[in-house]
């Protein structure tokens, strides 16, 4: 959905995953700008109907960008800047009854 | 400058407690430190600038026209925060503030840094939290693919990246404008400015056009829309605007003078203007006014940005809209206050030193209201007329389950209005649903924004974990409060 602009000033790539697929992005971006340069459409889905989400305001504001990084939920991705190694995963909305059976 | 990444290296107590590290919050601090004051200034993001100078000192961006010379004047903005013997907290999010029981006339704030709380004493607070971008709900605004143009700008500026695809900007206000330029500036591929400027605010603004005429926004403001204009395929008196696509954005469908119109798009960004974020402020206890002319609610403040909460001062755009070197100017004004309170400077000193500053700001300040005047937003972005469009993004509430609430129900105000349909009750608490549930509300009954009033906000304003909170050092109150 974002590509980087032509005369971008380096700095190193880090390594992480979303939903366990390895993917790169630029050392200082937060988790929720290397999901949009990396083409990730949506990060979660909501608890009311499962609809998919993007990060929608970037700045702390409206809570779209809600993502896991390291097992912890609920995390603003447009607030965290992005390490290496971090595990993100989409944020899918609440618990249902079958995810708790299985 | 001490920047702080490990937050047990906090000082228990500060004199000052600055929130927000934007262009009011900087100065705030940086005059605060200047004067003799134990400061410090904790900021949410990894850099300072706040949203306007976002990134200042640390973009990727390197051909400095791209952004224009105004965002980098945030630099000496930064450079004289960093002089300062001011204490510095990134990342670190302010969750809340209450006043200290154990010491009457100061206060207490709640403090998150990399999964660590604290509390901290403060002898007076300065809240420099800004503003965000006033919602603009329209059908299909949930897809992702929908961003509000701010959010390209912090995109551009923090990350240096941009929409990939076909993009299409819609709303109005000055930010559009400046954005449609430093978007095409970068090579994005703009199909469309939509603007939503009803006509008929030009008659209105007339009448602030003079002081308009001899502010610095003119040549400014002129330069930008005739840039966008002539590069750009430009439609104005846009009246209705529709985002379509299955998972993600695919069209938006405008209406403009009876006609409608279909663009391809992979990105849709929204502007409707800026108003003062006011959930830390409301939380804080502190009153606020609806502002007819900036239609929004806003802190009310004396003329030092004190506000109803006697050590509390609201610096900046969150006290009303302003623009960023009006904030700045606030925030210094503040922090003179400050130091009078606590006893660095008497009266006559600080209006002394105070003075040629207001006399800057009043400059700053002159055509703000013909901007206010002419990009007011119609009507329709205000209160969506679809019943289908969603209001409360968060529990997906939508307007005509709002107007209905209101009607059938005699819901009368917001905070009624939550127990019935959960809107404001979602993660972003109410940030993205309050201006148009408490619309919705009033146009059903036919009262008016300020006699609905707004949502009673309550901290902790930022969400903290429950390992956070566990893990803050107990008091005897504290364990009195739970024990029997």
């Amino acid at each position: 959905m974002f590509r980087p602009i032509a005369d971008r000033i380096a700095s190193g790539e880090l390594r992480f995953t979303f939903d366990g697929t390895p993917m790169t992005a630029r050392a200082g971006d937060t988790v929720a700008a290397a999901l949009l340069v990396n083409g990730i459409v949506a990060c979660r889905e909501t608890p009311v109907s499962d609809t998919p989400r993007a990060p929608y305001c970037l700045m702390g504001v409206c809570f779209d960008c809600l993502v896991v990084i390291d097992g912890i939920g609920n995390r603003q991705g447009c607030l965290v800047p992005l390490a290496e190694g971090m595990q993100i995963e989409t944020q899918h909305g609440r618990r249902h009854l079958e995810d708790i059976r299985s | 400058m001490t920047p702080v990444s490990d937050i047990g290296t906090l000082a228990e107590t500060y004199d000052l407690v600055v929130v927000g590290a934007g262009p009011a919050g900087l100065s705030a601090a940086a005059r605060a430190a200047e004067l003799g004051l134990a400061v410090l200034l904790a900021d949410e993001n990894p850099a300072p600038g706040g949203q306007i100078y976002r990134s200042v000192t640390t973009t990727p961006v390197k051909n400095r026209a791209i952004l224009g010379e105004d965002y980098w004047r945030g630099a000496d903005l930064v450079a004289r925060f960093e002089r300062s013997l001011a204490t510095y907290a990134p990342r670190c999010t302010v969750w809340s503030l209450s006043p200290d029981e154990t010491a009457p006339g100061t206060f207490e704030l709640g403090l998150s840094l990399d999964g660590k709380a604290r509390i901290i004493g403060a002898r007076q607070v300065i809240l420099a939290t800004g503003a965000q971008e006033r919602p603009f709900p329209i059908p299909g605004w949930t897809l992702p693919g929908v961003m509000t143009a701010g959010a390209a700008q912090i995109a551009l500026k923090s990350a240096g990246a941009i929409p990939a695809g076909r993009t299409v900007i819609a709303g109005c206000g000055p930010l559009l404008y400046l954005l449609a330029g430093q978007l095409a500036a970068a090579g994005c591929q703009i199909a469309a400015v939509l603007d939503t400027t009803p006509s008929a605010n030009w008659s209105k603004a007339l009448g602030a056009l003079p002081g308009f005429l001899r502010s610095p926004y003119l040549a400014k403001g002129l330069k930008l829309m005739m840039a966008a204009r002539r590069k750009l395929r430009f439609v104005s008196g846009v009246t209705s605007l529709t985002a379509t696509g299955e998972g993600k954005l695919a069209s938006v469908q405008f209406e403009q003078g009876g006609r409608t119109g279909t663009i391809a798009c992979d990105t849709l960004l929204l502007h409707q203007g800026v108003m003062p974020s006011v959930n830390f402020s409301n939380a804080a206890g502190c009153a606020h006014d609806f502002d007819v002319e900036q239609h929004a609610f806003v802190p009310r403040v004396d003329a030092w940005f004190v506000s109803s909460v006697p050590g509390i001062a609201i610096a900046g755009d969150g006290a009303g809209i302003g623009g960023a070197e009006s904030a700045a100017l606030r925030g210094e004004i503040a922090a003179f206050d400050v130091g009078r309170r606590l006893g660095k400077l008497d009266e006559a000193e600080r209006d002394r030193q105070a003075a040629p500053i207001r006399v800057e700001l009043e400059k700053r300040l002159h055509g703000r209201r013909f901007l206010d005047l002419l990009y007011k937003p119609a009507p329709q972005f205000l209160s969506p007329p679809k019943d289908e469009t969603i209001v409360c993004r968060c529990e997906e509430v939508t307007a005509g389950q709002i107007r209905d609430a209101a009607r059938r129900l005699g819901v009368t105000g917001p905070n009624q209005m939550k127990a019935f349909l959960r809107c404001g009750m979602g993660p972003c608490q109410g940030r993205l649903c309050g201006p148009t549930v408490v619309e919705l509300i009033a146009e059903t009954r036919g009262t008016t924004p300020a006699e609905t009033g707004y949502y009673r906000l309550r901290p902790p304003v930022k969400p903290v974990t429950l390992a956070e909170l566990a893990a803050l050092p107990q008091t005897e109150a504290s364990v009195k409060a739970v024990v029997r």
